[in-house]
């Protein structure tokens, strides 16, 4: 069954137009409401016993008014009409270019739209919760190793958001995500090690039914135990294949930030100007896409109330497009990407990823692994960062083996790789048909954190600087 | 009494027999002003607030948060509380915190000038900043972003066992980015300053740090691999000290998640190391007279002369080892309280900066470090970043360089620890910065 949620709308039509009228009155141009209703429930198993579960609710009203250059933005948690009255005005202010407007926006029917889950969360017993949790801290506890500690997450939300604007869009979406994950720390000769791995998916409660947390469980310990026989990890320049699932992180860091349209815009991009041009090896064709239902990152409509798409970035190569939202596409005479979004009502959108992916190739992962005579293959990536001004990127690796005549060999320490984004996708030379979408992941930029999905088959890069600490 | 206070003190009152409650909330007003190519892009004008409540009953715990104040939602809230309790697991050294006698010092991080600040000064104060960031030297083609922020806070603590705490602060800042071009090639570079009011704020300084860094990483090349010593500067060296502090919490000791467990009164850093947490410092950007379970805060001294000495915190991992609170209880509203420092500082040297690199034949200068997320495992202590910085030779600063990473274990650089600068700063962390000089560190990059 697909339970239809919740239809009320968070503010009343009436309310939203009379607001945007009045926020045009000091002569803005463009004026936005986005309203959220978040809930969220999580809940600690930790130290062998279930630690605490914690409840939450934020509502607010973030409201942005653009005059030329300017953008005023006030947000309140008074959603009752004195509340966004005051906040349109402190928005107001902010972005006044003088000629005062009479415009009327008329905003007509909603386009309501709602994740498609089959169990919300908030229709499931607590008990039922910390149960997965207690059962994969005793599947993890009971691998065979040394493992002296167990800390088990589960978290489920539920995001309503509205967004109506001066130039009459009005949507609304009602967003939930579930997630789960194990960490474990192990010890040896060696001292500590740890192990993680997590599912997250827009989905409800059903994501167990998909899920077993056995097997997740399993993984994170056996991640751990496999670590204390880890070796320091080398250091210097070799090849290095990246294991299906996990490289998304990569692309994310070694083009994906660059391809934003906010920051080519201001020339922050080793990306900016280069549309049209062939910036990777023709094997790559790098998508994003907001669509792809149940992913970490996937809605119906962006926090500027665009629906997601499925972009393609990078196609055989050739740089086809940036990602885009509403306010530099406006400015552009453009489209929105639907990749508008934002942390919450207390932020300003700006340009992000959802779920970037790359597509399969034709090689098999054995071959890729065969063929390399020495380097590092990265079964897990433990997130990065990057410099989109210049393209140097990093990104962790939280299991990773050597390669040695071309097969997998010793486990090595957990470590940072670097390269350049622009240099690292040119050295891409082999892509194979394995995709697989990795962990659920927060993508942070200027201070505001987002979901993100992504995925990539196994794939090999000729030239990374892998950043350990062997000769 | 404060209205937080009053909030608090709501919803504290409604403790049943054999319950206890901590409530905390939060309220702030913040204004940013984001400038751009002489215009201002962005300004914004908020005020937040939140309130979590804390339970607990037989040894278990219950929490919840809310975003907003109405009755309907801090009774919803509480309720909510009430009802996750259920379900833990009993602990015995479950509980909010008792009074422990210490009363808290009197720090002066509220001024009342910012508070009085109208909105037309911070604007022209933000295009002032990019201004001379975009002026500050030929070779700088935009700005990023320049920002001036600033935020007036309040917070409140109160418990069902008599623990009642009110704090409000000022701070404000310029964070600026600048790109600079010279031959195909772009760079960036930031600079910053904080303060509690506008008179702290520094405008020249952190426009020409942001010239500088840019500026000085053009021409930059990938550095050889091997084991060079490596200077790392303020700002770097601060975040490297954040890591360190993490591991000296006790809740991570307790739980066996620190590469420090079990190693009271060892040596464990080189002899000249003192690792100071002291939230009374004033100077401190993170000062606070009590910590997130209304106690007051305190100096701790971790490590003396290279010798671990303690661990900070909370009540309930002091009530675990049969010690006291150091007053370390770290939170926001929607979180129980965790443990860990607050204000962290090693003991500054007599050096300055230039006299330490003089002394280096063949190093590098480590002006900024990424992926400190990523790379660094705090329970294994392996320790690897990206870097960019600059070359040392036969004790001069040379060439720039990038795209290369620096590693070792946490272990090995306090162990390795060769100077200590005299420059200490404060900076927008739990941890101040000061030049360090490790004797031998990995570097990975051509």
């Amino acid at each position: 069954m697909d339970t239809k949620q919740d239809p009320n709308p968070l503010l009343e039509a009436d309310l939203l137009e009379r607001s945007l009228q009045k926020a045009l009155n000091g002569g803005g141009e463009f004026a936005e409401i986005f309203v959220e209703d978040r809930r969220s429930m999580s809940a600690v198993f930790d130290d062998g016993r279930v630690e605490e579960l914690t409840s939450g609710r934020s509502r607010g009203a973030g409201i942005r008014v653009v005059a030329g250059e300017t953008t005023g933005f006030a947000h309140t948690a008074d959603l009752t009409v004195r509340g966004i009255e005051a906040a349109v005005e402190s928005a107001a202010a902010a972005a006044r270019s003088g000629e005062s407007t009479n415009a009327s926006v008329n905003l007509g029917n909603e386009n309501q739209n709602h994740t498609q889950t089959k169990k919300l969360p908030s229709d499931i017993e607590k008990t039922q919760k910390v149960n997965l949790l207690a059962q994969a801290n005793e599947i993890a506890r009971s691998q065979e190793g040394e493992i002296v500690q167990v800390s088990v997450g589960y978290g489920d939300s539920r995001r309503r958001i509205q967004v109506a604007n001066t130039d009459g869009l009005f949507a609304s979406d009602d967003q939930v995500r579930t997630s789960f994950s194990v960490s474990c720390v192990a010890a040896g000769d060696t001292g500590l090690q740890t192990g993680r791995e997590s599912v997250g998916h827009t989905v409800g409660f059903e994501l167990f039914d998909q899920v077993d947390v056995e097997e997740i469980a399993r993984k994170a310990s056996q991640r751990a135990i496999t670590k204390l026989g880890a070796v320091p990890a080398p250091s210097g320049e070799m090849t290095v294949v990246v294991g299906p699932g996990g490289g998304g992180v990569l692309f994310h860091e070694a083009c994906g930030h660059g391809l934003e349209a906010d920051l080519v815009g201001k020339s922050a991009s080793v990306f900016a100007g280069r549309k049209g041009e062939m910036v990777a090896n023709p094997m790559v064709t790098l998508i994003d896409d907001g669509t792809m239902s149940g992913e970490w990152g996937c809605y119906a409509i962006d926090d500027e109330g665009h629906p997601a798409q499925r972009n393609v970035l990078i196609e055989e190569g050739k740089l086809t497009d940036y990602m885009w939202d509403y306010l530099r596409a406006r400015k552009e005479g453009r489209s929105s990407s639907g990749n508008g979004r934002r942390q919450s009502y207390q932020h300003l959108p700006m340009v992000r990823m959802t779920n970037t992916y790359l597509e399969a190739g034709s090689s098999s992962p054995e071959e890729i692994i065969s063929s390399t005579d020495y380097g590092v293959y990265v079964a897990q990536l433990g997130g990065g960062q990057v410099n989109t001004a210049t393209g140097d990127f990093v990104f962790g690796m939280t299991e990773a083996y050597l390669i040695e005549d071309g097969e997998l060999t010793t486990p090595i320490r957990d470590g940072n790789l670097i390269g350049n984004g622009p240099q690292a996708l040119l050295d891409i030379d082999a892509i194979a048909n394995d995709f697989a979408m990795g962990s659920p992941g927060t993508c942070g930029k200027d201070g505001q954190g987002v979901p993100v999905g992504d995925g990539t088959p196994t794939l090999r890069v000729t030239r990374l600087t892998v950043g350990g600490t062997a000769a | 009494m404060s209205e937080l206070l009053t909030i608090c003190e709501q919803i504290v009152s409604k403790a049943k027999d054999g319950e206890q409650i901590e409530a905390v909330a939060v309220y702030g007003k913040e204004t940013e002003v984001r400038a751009y190519e002489g215009e201002i892009e962005s300004l914004t004008t908020a005020e937040s607030q939140g309130v979590g409540i804390r339970v607990v009953k037989d040894g278990r715990q219950g929490f919840a948060h809310a975003g907003t104040f109405t009755p309907e939602d801090l009774i919803e809230t509480l309720n909510e509380a009430r009802d996750n309790l259920v379900f833990a697991t009993p602990d015995e050294f479950c509980g909010v915190a008792e009074p422990d006698g210490i009363k808290p010092v009197d720090l002066d991080v509220y001024n009342d000038e910012l508070v009085g600040v109208s909105t037309e000064e911070k604007v022209a104060i933000a295009l002032e900043l990019e201004r001379r960031t975009r002026e500050g030297d030929s070779r700088i083609i935009g700005v990023e972003s320049a920002d001036y922020s600033d935020s007036i806070s309040e917070s409140a603590v109160m418990t069902s066992t008599g623990i009642s705490a009110a704090s409000r602060e000022t701070g404000c800042s310029l964070t600026t980015y600048s790109l600079a071009e010279e031959n195909n090639e772009t760079q960036t570079g930031f600079g910053y300053s904080i303060g509690r009011c506008l008179q702290d704020l520094d405008i020249e300084k952190a426009s020409t740090e942001a010239v500088n860094r840019a500026t000085r990483m053009l021409g930059s090349v990938k550095p050889p691999s091997g084991r060079f010593t490596v200077v790392l500067d303020p700002w770097v060296s601060a975040q490297f000290l954040g890591i360190v502090g993490g591991t000296l919490n006790a809740e991570s000791v307790q739980k066996g998640r620190s590469l420090f467990a079990g190693r009271l009164g060892e040596e464990v850093a080189e002899p000249s190391i003192n690792l100071i947490d002291d939230p009374t410092d004033p100077a401190a950007f993170t000062a606070t007279s009590t910590d997130g379970e209304g106690l007051a805060t305190r100096r701790n001294v971790l490590i003396e002369n290279g010798r671990l000495n303690q661990f900070v915190h909370n009540s309930y991992t002091a009530r675990k080892e049969g010690t006291s609170s150091t007053g370390s209880a770290i939170r926001g509203y929607s979180s129980t309280p965790g443990v860990g420092v607050q204000a962290l500082a090693v003991t500054p040297g007599n050096v300055s900066p230039e006299d330490l690199i003089s002394e280096v034949t063949d190093g590098v200068l480590v002006q900024g470090v990424s992926g400190l997320h990523s790379g660094v495992n705090p329970v294994s202590g392996d320790f690897s970043t990206g870097a960019e910085g600059l070359r040392i030779r036969n004790g001069e600063l040379a060439e720039p360089v990038r795209e290369f990473t620096i590693a070792s274990t946490i272990q090995k650089m306090l162990s390795g620890v060769t100077g200590i600068g005299n420059d200490l700063q404060w900076l927008p962390m739990r941890s101040a910065g000061v030049t360090l000089v490790i004797g031998e560190l990995t570097v990975s990059g051509a």
